[in-house]
């Protein structure tokens, strides 16, 4: 069954350049109208003569479409294409329709028409500025527990999605020449001078039409063409020219340090069926030489009594919804202004066939010729006249008029009422750029002053309303020149800034300056009056300009109310900064392709795909995933541990070691280098033979740890632990680079070449020997703590003899992309006389029975090699070396330090949990004096009883002593050990 | 003063509202204070209100070169959390913790404490050891945190993501329930309003361009760019400014300030309960009252004193808050803002006399400090009043940069091996 | 984000192909072992930071990999001159350092 939405009352045949042959429908609160393509959703709404569109935040009052541009503060809808691409706060006057777009109003409850939440603005007296500040303090917990919870719940306006997002979001980096942010007149023609100059130009326009400001131009000719038709005629021109990328529907939202700019792109929301490939919006940043600020000026509203009336607009926003949308927002029409330019939309309306019941001008003498054309067009002119009120529940119903100099009041019947309070340009990113602004008192705003960097302001922004002048200015902004004859274009003069009649000092009556906060003129007044001073204290305490607008239309006002309330002049009191974005943009634009597995690489080992096959658990490590343990039928992970444990000390076992770091230390001045970096000595370490190295950073502490092989005089092979590799290669070069650049010494980083397979256990030499060929493996020839060089399945090797469990072991390194292949032989071979597999967790068991410490785990930053019983890690003789210095500081030399101990729990079943603190007397009362804590803790099946490593103050002399560990239900006794717990002669190394 | 309540409030409701006070005083400075306070801020504010308050000493100004509040305490995310490591970090963070609980009542403004709960997550094994390091040190401390597994961590806080098979799964999460946040405006006027009240001198839009010492060395007073202000204690609680004042004293620092970013979305109604922080994927978020959420980044890699900072460290954190909500990629970055940390080598504070007699400092506090605000304040009275620190403050001098004895918090979650 | 000249590559390139690497000009000790606690602490934990003119340290890490020095605006964050590892501190002139320090001139009108 089809429905056939109502005609569009409110569209005026023959106006606007939307065609009205391509229809297309959408949903507001469920019921469906119709919209021609190019509609934005609320001159769609519009035409069907909606006005009430949304409530306030604060008193919930009835509120409708105002702009028709990004400074909309009114109209906020939730949008939706579907069930998961639902997007709340979105504008209305942005927005385009699509077909089968569903919109829906927000704030309010149960509908838009009757919301409950109104009630707030009967009582509003009591919610004053600030209010929240001075009450809800009592009793202490009431905040939290009931008052808290109905501000938050009052509070927001839309509702966030709740299901993961299906769109694409893309980046790009683009650099340019000259970069033209605003596609207006001034911006087109310094589009095009650039151009013509041959530079690299990109223009951005936050439209989907460029032209600015003379889409909404009914008369205005330029060079004798209608202004709308000369802009697309300049479009097409740059459309068509190699060196220019045009890119509409793009805001740029934020001026970086040394002339980078993001914009966002919206590419599919306008779509009705886009292409799902398709990203929906696109950042980019953009490193311009140059940037052109064409970005023109926003119409302020008059703040007087009520002037929130669905219904109420700004004349600007009126113009183009009849001039470019074929929309007239009224059938009887009044106009509030201070400024020339509400004439030609009253103008506009009057000849589209609208009654203009009156153009109230604040003003004593508007310009004659004006007052001449109103004349002829039979529109009636108050001037020295203000509205000093409304009335109308969701659509404004009449204004009360007044001559400004007496008090008598006069109400007439409106549906529609337009409003002007001059026009504030747009600095905000000339201002974000750090260009200074200056104040035109004469024309009351900020007009862009002295540049910070390499832009220059053109246009209306720049405070050039002449249409003339700003195509010239912009074409000059780009080296060029444009000199057009412009006819009829309208005038910008007049302002009125701050409170308009009645709503003076002194008045009560509810005139907005920020809409969407409801902030009121006498918000401003009383928050100076409790000292708020600072036009950024004002901004804080009334919340003016912080809605989702960013005050685009109220700063100007709050700060000439707060101005007016000080005694002061507008400069003095100063401008709030200017923040990105400009208009708000999606965090998937942020984030865009950085999502799931593209959050962070993920770096995986050449004997990955073997560890999946073989039903590995994995484990983060970094960017890496390492095999954690290798569960077998219904093992859970402590059962597959132990059988490692087991299997590995009892036969052998195989483990990845690939995620070591690896450098490669060469040059005639290796040495000296390595002496340097590492604590230990160097000199005597014979080719051939490894050694257990320690890094400090130079205040003494452990930085990183790892066994270094000399593969030559010149060549030792260096070992870090899985995550420090970049960090100690990193602070290796800066010794290299910046302490001793004579040096002759080389470093490579070589993780990646390296492939490691390390088989420990009785076995493991008799599994890997008769894969290896060229090195003597015998014990005598190859002693525990040697490295070789040779081949292994006919793969060259660095083969290291060095254990991290306490067994017999070697380390294969091969070349990477041999390290899978190499593994599988190794496993065949391994596998018949009973080998296992182990992962991280069994590798970590291990090493804790043997008292070998994980840097990072025993250690954590605020550990020295003494404190971890590695003294005998440090050359004694040495004069120098990273650290030596930071060693011997007062506080690292005192006693009482933490030191590394073993910890054996009475009761042998009980396995502590790392990370428990230890104390000396358990019965003291909390706050206890802890005195260290554990840092590792296993099961240890081959001893039978759980071990623990800990950092216990003065543990080296606390050996035997009985500590305690306090858990939240029991207190757990240990004895405090050597840390070494499994074979402490070291006769399995052998074998 | 005049009292808040909501008997005030609808009295003046009554009356247009026109009765209401200045909340504090705009006087010209004297020439002669007891005690110079540099820095509106929360912790400078404070500082005065305390000094007032407890020790008697009400003749005092607190300088400010902006607008009070205008500084960090304006520009933070309001996280409030004591679940630190060591006993000192425990001390002042716990410390302040209280003087929060009632910190609505003692000053008669209410800052909005709202103790909905810190949860911090656990993304990999090495996480999981820190937090339970810091969870067991916390309970001994008498500082509430506990472990909750993933589901509990999804049941405290709804949109979380769990899925095993994100990039970094949730592994697990420590929540201090007595965590939350705090109207970070609210605490900078509500220490204002309280110390004017008491007769201290608020003097905006004053900056101090020289520290003044006599003949011994000891400070004398300040020059301003309202002139010359004396006083013979001067409290230095400038934040990233610190060193650049603490030169004017001869005294070089070991502090860095950094760019350190922060932004809301637009509002929504309430969809995050609580605050979560990870420090693997580099991220805190929390939602306003107004119905914002409040996402912090990391700081930048340089110095800077520029209130900026690169779009690429705001992109990366909101990668994060994407990655652990992925709902909220649809929301939208209101307003971004920045500030500058002054952060030490072992990012702990420095709340401590100097070396220069009559000259104190609290600074330091990284980007952590608003959560200390009270406490913070409350010692640094104590310090400057009795000439002598609190033993809450006593470790957090200036001589352990010299001696070795750090409070190495940063260190003591080493990066996983 | 910044924009860095690497003097090794001779070429502007993205800060995020750059590692800071904190003050420049702060030497070790060459008798390291010697030097006082006071010494200590001024070589590893005093910093200048400069609120005007910084002098610090860059590694063009996903470059070329070479460290140099840099000296930059600490509020406008606009860098004066790079410069290689070793060479000395370069003597900054009054109009270099203006050319950095803001909003200057006026704009185009």
């Amino acid at each position: 069954m089809s429905f056939t939405p109502p005609p569009a009352a409110y569209r005026v045949a023959g106006k606007g350049r939307l065609s009205p042959a391509k229809t297309v429908s959408f949903t507001f609160d469920g019921r469906r109208y119709s919209a021609l393509e190019g509609d934005t959703v609320a001159s769609a709404l519009l035409a069907h003569g909606v006005h009430l569109v949304g409530r306030s935040f604060k008193y919930h009052r009835p509120r409708g479409i105002l702009s028709s541009g990004p400074e909309e503060p009114n109209a906020l809808l939730d949008v939706a294409r579907d069930a998961t691409r639902r997007q709340p706060n979105v504008r209305a006057t942005t927005q385009e329709v699509f077909d089968g777009l569903i919109a829906t109003s927000q704030n309010r409850w149960p509908s838009l028409a009757l919301d409950v939440g109104a009630v707030n603005d009967a009582f509003a007296r009591f919610f004053p500025a600030g209010f929240y500040y001075k009450t809800f303090m009592w009793p202490r917990t009431a905040w939290e527990r009931l008052y808290e919870p109905v501000i938050r719940r009052a509070a927001g306006l839309g509702t966030a999605p709740t299901e993961p997002d299906p769109d694409r979001y893309a980046n790009r980096f683009a650099h340019c020449d000259l970069l033209v942010i605003g596609g207006g007149p001034a911006g087109l023609a310094a589009a095009l001078a650039g151009a013509k100059a041959g530079l690299d130009v990109i223009v951005c326009d936050e439209n989907a039409q460029f032209g600015g400001s003379l889409l909404a131009e009914s008369r205005a000719q330029i060079d004798g063409e209608p202004a709308g038709r000369w802009a697309e005629t300049m479009a097409d021109q740059l459309r068509a020219m190699a060196n220019v990328r045009l890119l509409p529907r793009t805001t740029a939202f934020a001026y970086h340090a040394q002339n980078m700019v993001s914009l966002a792109e919206r590419i599919t929301d306008h779509m009705a069926a886009p292409d799902t490939d398709a990203p929906r919006e696109r950042l980019w940043q953009v490193r311009a030489e140059r940037v052109v600020l064409a970005t023109g000026a926003i119409e302020r509203q008059l703040v007087f009594a009520d002037n929130d009336r669905p219904g109420v607009m700004l004349a600007s926003a009126a113009r183009e919804y009849l001039n470019h949308y074929g929309v007239a927002v009224g059938r009887k029409i009044g106009v509030y202004t201070a400024c020339d330019s509400a004439y030609a939309a009253a103008f506009d309306l009057a000849e589209a066939g609208s009654e203009i019941v009156a153009i109230v001008d604040a003003r004593d003498n508007p310009d004659s010729a004006l007052l001449a054309r109103a004349n002829d067009l039979g529109v009636k002119v108050l001037t020295a006249h203000a509205v000093t009120g409304t009335t109308g529940r969701r659509r404004v119903r009449s204004m009360t008029v007044e001559p400004m100099h007496q008090s008598v009041r006069r109400k007439v019947e409106i549906d529609a009422l337009l409003v002007c309070g001059g026009w504030t340009p747009s600095a905000h990113l000339f201002s974000q750029s750090r260009g200074k602004l200056a104040y035109d008192a004469a024309n009351g705003r900020f007009l862009p002053d002295a540049p910070a960097q390499n832009c220059v302001c053109v246009g209306s922004c720049n405070g050039t309303d002449d249409l003339a002048g700003a195509i010239a200015e912009g074409a000059a902004a780009a080296g060029g020149e444009a000199k057009v004859d412009v006819a009829e274009a309208p005038s910008m003069t007049g302002h009125l800034i701050g409170a308009a009649k009645g709503a003076g000092v002194g008045t009560t009556s509810k005139a907005f300056i920020d809409y969407q906060n409801d902030v009121t003129a006498k918000d401003i007044r009383l928050a100076v009056r409790e000292g708020m001073h600072s036009i950024e204290h004002v901004k804080r305490y009334t919340t003016t300009g912080m809605a989702t607008d960013q005050g685009k239309m109220s700063n100007l006002h709050a700060l000439a109310i707060a101005a007016e309330a000080l005694d002061a002049e507008i400069p003095q009191v100063g401008l709030t900064t200017f923040r990105a974005p400009y208009t708000p943009v999606t965090f998937g634009t942020f984030v865009n392709h950085a999502r799931g597995p593209l959050f962070d690489p993920t770096r995986r080992t050449p004997m990955h795909a073997w560890a999946q096959r073989n039903g590995a658990v994995f484990e983060d490590v970094g960017h890496w995933k390492r095999a954690w343990y290798f569960p077998r039928g219904a093992e859970d992970m402590g059962e597959a541990v132990n059988r490692e444990c087991a299997t590995t000390r009892q036969v052998a076992g195989i483990f990845d070691a690939s995620t070591l770091g690896k450098i490669e230390v060469v040059g005639p001045d290796a040495v000296a280098f390595m002496n340097l970096m590492y604590t230990n000595p160097w000199d005597k370490l014979a080719v051939g033979r490894c050694r257990y190295g320690i890094m400090c950073r130079e205040d003494g502490y452990i930085y990183d740890d790892g066994v270094v092989g000399r593969l030559a005089q010149d060549r030792f092979h260096v070992t870090t632990t899985t995550g420090g590799a970049p960090r100690v290669l990193n602070m290796m070069e800066d010794y290299l680079q910046t302490e001793f650049p004579d040096w002759k010494v080389w470093l490579t980083s070589v993780s990646e070449q390296w492939a490691v397979i390390a088989v420990n256990g009785p076995k493991a030499r008799e599994i890997i020997e008769p894969l290896v060929k060229g090195i003597d493996m015998s014990g005598e020839a190859m002693p525990h703590m040697s490295v070789r060089e040779g081949t292994i399945c006919g793969v060259p090797t660095r083969l290291m003899r060095m254990s991290f469990t306490g067994e017999l072991g070697f380390e294969i390194n091969v070349p990477a992309d041999y390290g899978a292949t190499v593994w599988d032989a190794v496993w065949a071979r391994g596998e018949r006389m009973g080998m296992t597999p182990y992962g991280t967790e069994a590798m970590h068991v291990m090493r804790a029975e043997k008292g070998y410490i994980i840097v990072g785990q025993d250690t954590d930053g605020t550990v020295t090699p003494h404190d971890a019983g590695l003294s005998w890690a440090i050359g004694k003789k040495k004069t120098d070396f990273v650290g030596i210095r930071g060693l011997a500081r007062p506080d690292l030399v005192a006693s009482g330090r933490r030191q590394l101990v073993g910890l054996k729990t009475k009761d042998p079943n009980i396995v502590l949990e790392e990370g428990a603190q230890v104390v000396a007397d358990p019965n003291q009362a909390v706050p206890m004096t802890m005195i260290g804590h554990v840092t590792s803790s296993y099961w240890s099946q081959v001893l039978g009883h759980s071990i623990a490593m800990a950092l216990i103050e003065g543990g080296h002399e606390r050996m035997g002593e009985t500590l305690y560990v306090p858990m939240a239900n029991e207190t757990i006794a240990v004895d405090v050990c050597d840390p070494v717990f499994y074979d402490p002669d070291g006769g399995r190394l052998d074998g | 003063m005049r009292r808040y309540s909501a008997f005030s409030l609808a009295r003046e409701a009554m009356r247009s509202h026109t009765g209401w006070d200045k909340q504090w005083d705009n006087p010209e400075p004297r020439s002669r204070y007891d005690v110079i306070i540099v820095g509106a801020g929360g912790h400078g504010l404070g500082t005065a209100y305390y000094l007032a308050a407890e020790h008697g000493i009400t003749n005092i100004a607190v300088l400010e070169k902006g607008w009070l509040g205008g500084g960090n305490t304006g520009r933070n995310t309001t996280i409030i959390r004591s679940n630190y490591l060591y006993d000192e970090s425990a001390g002042i963070y716990n410390h302040a913790i209280k003087l929060w609980e009632g910190l609505s009542a003692e000053l008669n403004y209410n800052v909005m404490f709202s103790q909905r709960g810190v949860m911090m997550l656990a993304h990999n094994v090495h996480d999981v050891q820190v937090a339970q390091r810091h969870i067991h040190a916390n309970r001994l401390n008498g500082v509430d945190n506990q472990w909750l597994t993933p589901e509990e961590a999804k049941a405290f806080c709804p949109p979380l993501n769990i899925s095993r098979s994100a990039r970094y799964p949730v592994m697990g999460a420590a929540l201090q329930k007595k965590g939350g946040t705090a109207r970070h405006d609210a605490v900078a006027w509500g220490y204002a309003r309280a110390a004017s009240a008491r007769g201290v001198h608020i003097i905006q839009n004053c900056e101090v361009t020289g520290i003044h010492r006599g003949a011994d060395g000891a400070v004398t007073g300040v020059e301003t760019t309202r002139g010359t202000i004396n006083a013979g204690k001067v409290g230095v609680v400038a934040a990233g400014h610190t060193s650049v004042l603490m030169e004017m004293a001869g005294l070089r620092m070991p502090l860095e300030s950094f760019p350190l970013q922060a932004l809301v979305s637009e509002p929504v109604k309430p969809v995050f309960p609580c605050v979560v922080m990870s420090n693997s994927v580099h991220a805190y978020i929390s939602q306003s009252d107004k119905g914002e959420l409040v996402i912090g980044a990391g700081t930048d890699q340089y110095t800077s004193y520029s209130q900026t900072g690169g779009l690429h460290i705001l992109s990366h954190t909101l990668e994060a808050i994407c990655e652990m909500f992925p709902m909220f990629t649809r929301m939208k970055m209101l307003r971004t803002w920045g500030g500058i940390v002054d952060v030490t080598p072992d990012r702990s504070p420095i709340l401590a006399k100097t070396p220069v007699k009559g000259l104190y400092a609290n600074c330091g506090w990284g980007t952590g400090g608003f959560k200390a605000t009270p406490g913070s304040a409350h010692v640094f009275a104590h310090t400057i009043a009795r000439d002598e620190p609190h033993e809450i403050n006593a470790g957090f001098t200036l001589e352990r940069f010299r001696t070795g004895r750090l409070i190495d918090e940063a260190a003591a979650a080493a990066v996983a091996h | 984000m910044l924009l860095i000249r690497c003097p090794y590559c001779e070429e502007e390139r993205p800060e995020l192909e750059f590692a800071g690497a904190g003050e420049a000009h702060i030497a070790r000790p060459a008798n390291m072992s010697d030097i006082s606690d006071e010494d200590f602490e001024a070589f590893f934990f005093i910093r200048e930071n400069q609120k005007g003119i910084v002098f610090e340290r860059w590694r063009h890490i996903h470059g070329c990999g070479r460290f140099f020095n840099a000296a930059r605006h600490s509020v406008s964050d606009k860098f004066i001159v790079t410069y290689k590892a070793g060479e000395p501190k370069p003597e900054l002139t009054d109009e270099q350092i203006a050319a950095v320090a803001g909003a200057t001139g006026k704009s185009g009108k």
